[in-house]
């Protein structure tokens, strides 16, 4: 059944503020989601009021510097600090994002609100469970499937068919897409959202690939590639400019002509 | 004490680490039907051979004549002769098969006209014994680590390999000096498991964060080599750290070398492609220790770039574009994001960066972990193998070369998983666990979980992190090593007072950092101790109190043992292996390291 309220444990209460430290000459605010399942509590918007010519300049350099010198138990997944590892996913001023490439001038309003990836169960404040999220990526089963006998070189493979992985391959699986998508909100159990459906086409584009037909048969589906209504958030988010979207329209247009 | 008890899980294998050199590990023990684990501290794809981006090095001769010999020669020669030639010959054999299976894998690599596997210049890879560069490194545009490792994870869900996500590996189960298994904490839950195996795998990577400033991963941490300290196993060469001559000004992003072998040049201030000095025969694709150095002494002669006249430009701007776009997407998108360059239009501002452990856990070229007992130097440690950063086979000897590292992973991590295939027997009996195997394990963690002190693991990393940084950089004297030992001996002090914040079990990221960071100190003062030591000048480490190369006092690799509680180094060396894995090919004498 369809829950239209939050349930009493997701209700978010007040929590504390942190204050720059005396002398401070740029402060900014930021109101960050916590969460501590040791506790039992419910989660609370704690606000930390940052010294931000003390930090660097991304949402990530500000998050670290809350956790140096401010309060040690704020809890983040963050890895590379470059945009390739997708640890440091969430959604930052109600936008989903990587903190590590993300300014944190960039964000508007006066205070900028941190929270994690939407829609996923949060283990403790900014670390979403994303176990589902990586059983649908394993579900596509994202191997290259080949029955000629394999080559003692490299598969070949022309410069032009090589471009057609561009804008597929270099997904770091962030789940920023699949996260801001409502049809996954809705259906995130069965609906593969966009970044499993990205790398569906990744292989399904490869031209080393032949289990095509199999890997259509398999997203031949009600629910797994058609709640995509291409509403193209996923585009939009992207922190690495890809589009999923289109990817998913071209499995749709490919299942479309094989019928035809 | 509060009261832990464990989950037990009993493998054939046991792999720590879900990079590169750990998957492939993992792939090939599944492979052999041997019942393998990887235990890993963050989702594979995020560990930090994502982040490699110029290449992998094959001699497969696609752009033109090549032969592993020549790869060979050059590994050597990057070394500057510290590397041991039986390995070297066994890396570079082993590497064409190695990657031609990571294109049967899939990894979507940048093709030739005719449809090959790319190949782009790199430093220090040369044609016919150092005559001129080569192109021999293997590209997926800039983004050669993420596809790797990418494909490699979608291959490893194709075997059985069973993983252990987000699980924090503690130490190694040690039943007098044979290793048992490995404890981890699993954030999700807060829950320790003991896992038993025949054979442990270290695959944890570098520990680049011991540094300030340096490419790698916040999750760099080194936390295998921690962990073989603490069993009272030595580190190997650990005095040699790489600093990258391109890592952005300030951000410290890595630009990969692969910018120069596309073509990119380095300028100072006056304008001046220095590198033509320093070595006029590859010039700007000298080995990554010799640019750095070059990089440093312009700086330092006052002929650095910006208003503090402290760094380099690294110019692609003469590049066309749609090359730029086609084999350097990545660090274009770095350079705007970190440092506001149109790359097309500027310059990229650039500086030598801590990048790669050359040190490591010591090992033999099949990956088992070997040391120095009762004269024997290369007793082997029962039921422990290492492989990639965390390992020093050693291939690398005092530096390496670019592109190296992502054969390493892959070569020797399926040297692992053919060892254990020959020597493993599925199921075998393992001996019951012990509580005195790791109640010292869980000692530890209760301590530092409750760790009431004065001093915030934040601030006891930061001051552990200046002190190697500015004592032990790219050009290092007795005075500033000794103070840079003296300096981490007072972190090492204040280990006692640290203070952890979080008491919790679940995701306690304060406690992992505070984990982390007492695998980090212990390797920074083994990295001085070895430093203040070696009176000598080899590839990475440049000491100006000794500007040579000294091949008869130092020809031999340094091995550091620490004791925990007090810091205490013992130094003690294995020799360089002065000879090849066969007779295909003859030993390399040393000479003259010039380009």
């Amino acid at each position: 059944m369809v829950e239209l309220t939050l349930p009493k444990n997701s209700k978010i209460g007040k929590g504390k503020r942190h204050a720059a430290p005396a002398g401070a000459k740029r402060i900014k605010s930021f109101r960050v989601y916590r969460y501590d399942p040791d506790g039992g509590g419910n989660p609370t918007w704690d606000t930390y009021d940052v010294d931000v010519d003390a930090c660097g300049p991304m949402v990530l350099d500000v998050l670290l510097h809350i956790k140096n010198t401010m309060d040690a138990t704020l809890t983040f997944r963050r890895s590379c600090r470059e945009g390739v590892c997708g640890s440091c996913a969430m959604n930052i001023g109600g936008r989903n994002t990587l903190a590590c490439t993300h300014g944190w001038e960039d964000v508007p309003g006066k205070e900028i609100t941190i929270s994690p990836l939407p829609h996923q169960p949060v283990v403790k404040d900014l670390v979403p469970d994303l176990t589902i999220f990586y059983a649908q990526y394993a579900s596509i089963e994202p191997w290259l499937h080949t029955t000629t006998p394999t080559p003692q070189t490299e598969w070949r493979q022309s410069e032009a068919e090589r471009a057609k992985l561009d804008g597929l391959y270099e997904c770091i699986l962030c789940a920023c897409c699949s996260t801001s998508c409502p049809s996954y909100w809705w259906n995130g159990d069965k609906y593969l959202g966009p970044a499993a459906l990205l790398q569906a086409q990744r292989w399904l584009a490869d031209s080393r690939d032949e289990a095509t037909g199999e890997r259509l048969d398999d997203l031949e589906d009600p629910f797994k590639l058609y709640r995509c209504h291409t509403i193209m958030n996923c585009a939009q988010v992207c922190p690495k400019g890809l589009n999923p979207a289109e990817a998913i329209a071209e499995i749709k247009a490919a299942l479309v002509e094989r019928v035809t | 004490m509060a009261a832990y008890t464990f989950v037990d899980h009993k493998f054939d294998v046991v792999v720590v680490g879900a990079g590169g050199s750990g998957l492939r590990a993992a792939l090939g023990c599944a492979e052999a039907g041997l019942k393998t684990a990887c235990i890993t501290k963050v989702f594979p794809t995020r560990s930090h051979t994502v982040a490699a981006q110029g290449g992998i090095s094959a001699s497969l001769g696609n752009m033109g004549q090549d032969d592993w010999r020549w790869h060979m020669y050059d590994t050597v020669k990057g070394s500057d002769w510290l590397g041991d030639q039986d390995a070297i010959e066994y890396m570079v054999r082993h590497a064409p098969a190695a990657v031609y299976e990571l294109e049967h894998w899939g990894v979507p690599f940048s093709r030739t006209a005719e449809g090959k596997i790319y190949q782009r210049a790199f430093g220090g890879m040369t044609r016919n014994y150092g005559e001129a560069p080569i192109q021999r490194t293997c590209a997926a545009a800039d983004r050669t680590g993420h596809a790797m490792l990418h494909t490699m994870y979608g291959q490893s869900l194709s075997h059985a390999v069973e993983f252990f996500i987000e699980y924090f590996a503690l130490d190694l189960i040690m039943d007098e000096g044979v290793v048992r298994g490995v404890t981890a904490w699993k954030l999700d839950d807060g829950t320790m498991h003991r896992f038993s195996a025949q054979r442990v795998v270290l695959a944890t990577g570098g520990y680049g964060r011991a540094y300030f400033s340096c490419t790698s991963a916040h999750t760099c941490t080194g936390d295998g080599g921690g962990m073989a300290l603490r069993a009272g196993l030595p580190l190997q060469d650990m005095e040699f750290v790489q600093f990258h001559p391109t890592g952005i000004y300030g951000a410290g992003c890595l630009i990969t070398e692969g910018a120069r072998g596309e073509g990119g040049y380095l300028t100072n201030s006056e304008g001046e492609r220095f590198m033509e000095r320093y070595a006029p025969s590859v010039k700007d694709l000298a080995p990554r220790d010799m640019v750095s150095r070059a990089m440093t002494i312009e700086i330092r002669e006052g002929r650095g770039v910006g208003p503090k006249k402290d760094h380099i430009f690294l110019h692609l701007d003469h590049l066309d574009p749609k090359i730029l776009a086609e084999r350097l997407p990545g660090i274009s998108e770095t350079a705007k994001i970190f440092a506001g360059v149109d790359v097309t239009k500027e310059p990229i501002p650039v500086l030598p960066t801590v990048h790669y452990n050359m040190g490591g856990i010591p090992t033999n070229y099949h990956g088992e972990v070997v040391t120095l007992a009762g004269g024997d130097p290369d007793r082997i440690v029962p039921g422990l193998m290492a492989v990639g950063e965390a390992a020093c086979v050693s291939v690398h000897g005092a530096n390496r070369l670019g592109s190296n590292s992502l054969i390493d992973l892959v070569v020797f991590g399926r040297a692992v998983g053919l060892r254990c295939a020959e020597e493993l027997k599925t199921g075998a009996t393992q001996p019951e666990m012990k509580a005195a195997w790791t109640d010292p394990h869980l000692a530890r963690f209760d301590r530092l979980r409750y760790a009431a002190g004065s001093v915030s693991t934040a601030d006891l990393r930061l001051e552990m992190q200046l002190a190697t940084q500015e004592d032990a950089a790219v050009f290092r004297t007795a005075e500033t090593l000794d103070s840079g030992l003296s300096r981490l001996a007072a972190v090492q002090a204040k280990r006692a007072d640290i203070k952890v914040s979080d008491r919790g079990l679940i995701w306690n990221s304060d406690l992992m950092e505070t984990l982390e960071f007492e695998n980090l100190i212990v390797q920074a003062i083994v990295t001085v101790a070895g430093a203040v030591n070696r009176t000598e000048s080899r590839g990475a480490h440049a000491r100006e109190d000794f500007s040579s190369r000294d091949d008869v006092n130092w020809m031999k690799h340094t091995l550091a043992w620490l004791d925990d509680a007090t810091g205490a180094v013992r130094l003690d060396y294995r020799p360089v292996h002065a000879y090849t894995m066969t007779n295909d090919v003859a030993y390399i004498p040393p000479k003259a390291r010039v380009y």
